[in-house]
């Protein structure tokens, strides 16, 4: 546990600076473009993002029309990552899933964050009872492995709210899955805030409890938060592909990399690009937000020591 | 050290009654019953309420769960909705082969790691350091079921080397094949291996930069001594703490690389039991999968403690 306050230490005398009102912006992208490893990390997912918004302009064909003339075939002029089994074209498929994945695990990591943030605030600065009672949640839910919990979710939702959109229950369950843990690390980053002096003059003054907890200490955890996210985000979008591997993600037809690979696994020794695309588009994906977060945090001087 | 035990493992019996509270809800919330499944197009309303009387599926959930509870408590998880094997039956050779897989992959990655991530961190900042690091980071963040299809890829499409999946005819072992663990045990190895490396050398890393290490360089130790006696004990606690902490972690790669290669493993047993909605084998592959997370949690626990003077307990 050492190790972890030394890194909220760290964060912490760097968070007024990173954090005047305006600045957040640039400050981050300048952060992040401090260091080779955030540049390098910063032009992959550029380049993802790009291609997930151009997608459906410069996609050669629709992600799910049939062309059963061609199917099973290899690299050509005309489809340039070759067709699956039922003839559909490898390239346009790979661009549309981008948009998929990178919206869902986006989403789910946004409300996974922001609520995990909620509670370890909460947690840490209001302390005492109500700190003990929430942590005792918190472990509850680490006690059963988060894939198991996040499939078993699935299983009930997708077939009992079979009216709502399948993607809105995957990111309901990467947020709640994320809850326990990102609450865990804000609330040691709130704790290291706390007996700070402004913190303990806010009180003096008077100020209501939610406006010292959301306007004093949040702030200063920010950078953890930030850090947090990154993680998160690469975590959500191996979760959703995980998920889609399995069958229990986007559902079929519809374009998504970890259900592509799946489908594509068995015809691996006559059309390999069809699992292989999405695989390293997905690879290549997680490794640029990986790099992100990793440049972070060498800006920072946050150790990689914790998680 | 026995108090200790006994507390932790009576804490495990609450921690796993609720789990399995939470596991027998969230599979009761999903539509439908294992009557209606093993009916499936015979379901007519007369067979059904039969069928239900007969399995004591028309019971309340409290007295269904409290049956499952208990039978589980004796080993008995009664049998599957499908198949009507006995469900203890079937699980115990999938866990078996699930733990073999696990177990190896074990073995391999983590003295590898260790060393070669306590090796990098001695020579920070060196072009094998770089390399290593920057190679780690690209193996973490690649999913299994891509390293395993460029693995099948590779090993079984090009070169003819092995079978490109698991799958077992019945009566045959993993035992008597051992060619179908070795994509599976090297996709598990990989990325728990490029792991625990980057652990082991940022906190080699931390440990060669404070006070006491610089202190016995300046005394004049070799530095040998230095980070085998001083550096190394204390970089090994946090870098095993951390593999412990992601127990988890590794169970859900186990869950999608077993489903990859069609390993007969309790992963692969929890997928194909929500694909044919077999209820009864669902809630018990779960529950198990759950059960075995926290003895390894409690295991990592009692290593923790062994190497670490402050938290050993009585």
């Amino acid at each position: 546990m050492a190790v972890r306050d030394s890194a909220l230490n760290t964060g912490q005398q760097q968070a007024p600076a990173l954090f005047r009102a305006g600045q957040t912006v640039r400050d981050g992208l300048s952060l992040i473009l401090r260091t080779n490893t955030g540049r390098i990390g910063f032009a992959i997912v550029a380049v993802h993002l790009a291609l997930a918004l151009a997608g459906p302009w410069i996609a050669p064909y629709p992600p799910t029309d049939y062309h059963l003339d061609a199917r099973f075939s290899g690299p050509s002029s005309e489809y340039w990552l070759g067709t699956d089994e039922f003839g559909r074209d490898v390239l346009s498929r790979v661009l549309a899933g981008a948009r998929s994945i990178i919206w869902i695990s986006v989403i789910g990591t946004i409300f996974g964050v922001t609520l995990g943030t909620v509670v370890g605030v909460t947690s840490g600065y209001l302390g005492g009872k109500i700190d003990q009672f929430i942590m005792r949640i918190v472990d509850w839910f680490l006690a059963i492995p988060s894939l198991l919990l996040t499939i078993l979710v699935i299983n009930m939702a997708s077939q009992r709210f079979s009216n709502i959109d399948h993607s809105w229950i995957i990111i309901f369950v990467i947020g709640i899955s994320f809850m326990p843990n990102n609450s865990r690390v804000i609330r040691s980053a709130a704790l290291a805030i706390k007996p700070l002096e402004f913190v303990q003059s806010a009180r003096l003054r008077g100020e209501p409890t939610l406006y010292i907890m959301f306007r004093e200490v949040l702030p200063n955890v920010f950078p953890v938060v930030a850090v947090e996210a990154t993680i998160r985000l690469s975590f959500a979008l191996l979760l959703t592909a995980g998920l889609g591997f399995l069958g229990l993600g986007v559902k079929p037809p519809e374009p998504d990399w970890g259900l592509m690979v799946s489908e594509n696994a068995d015809h691996l020794g006559t059309v390999p690009w069809a699992a292989l695309a999405p695989g390293l588009a997905m690879a290549s994906l997680v490794v640029g937000i990986n790099l992100l977060a990793d440049g972070i945090r060498q800006a920072q001087n946050l150790p990689e020591t914790g998680e | 050290m026995a108090r200790f035990l006994i507390v932790r493992l009576s804490l495990i019996v609450v921690t796993l009654l609720a789990v399995s509270i939470a596991i027998f809800t969230l599979i009761e919330l999903v539509p439908g019953d294992a009557a209606q499944v093993m009916l499936g197009q015979q379901a007519t309303p007369d067979n059904l309420r039969n069928l239900r009387a007969q399995m004591g599926l028309d019971r309340p959930p409290h007295i269904r769960y409290f049956d499952w509870i208990t039978g589980a408590a004796r080993g008995d998880l009664g049998e599957s909705a499908k198949s009507r094997a006995s469900i203890s039956g079937i699980i115990g050779g999938r866990l078996a082969n699930s733990a073999l897989l696990a177990g190896l992959a074990f073995l391999i990655a983590v003295p590898l790691g260790l060393t070669i991530g306590v090796w990098v961190g001695t020579r920070a900042d060196t072009k094998m350091d770089r390399f290593l690091t920057m190679g780690g980071l690209v193996t973490i963040s690649l999913p299994e079921f891509v390293t395993g299809v460029v693995l099948i890829l590779i090993l079984s499409s090009t070169l003819k080397w092995l079978p490109s999946s698991s799958i077992m005819m019945p009566g045959e072992s993993i035992l008597g094949n051992p060619q179908v663990l070795i994509m599976p045990v090297l996709t598990v190895t990989g990325a728990l291996f490029a792991y625990i490396l980057r652990m082991a050398r940022a906190n080699v890393i931390e440990v060669m930069g404070s006070n006491y290490v610089r202190t016995a360089i300046l005394k004049g130790l070799p530095m040998r001594t230095v980070i085998v006696r001083h550096a190394i004990p204390n970089a090994l606690l946090p870098t095993i703490t951390v593999i412990a902490n992601n127990v988890g972690w590794m169970f859900g790669g186990l869950i999608i690389i077993e489903n990859l290669f069609s390993y007969p493993g309790m992963g692969s047993l929890l997928i194909s039991a929500i694909n044919t909605r077999d209820i009864p084998l669902l809630q018990s592959t779960a529950m198990v999968i759950a059960s075995v997370y926290a003895f390894s949690n409690l295991a990592a626990d009692l290593a923790y403690g062994t190497l670490n003077p402050r938290v050993r307990l009585a």
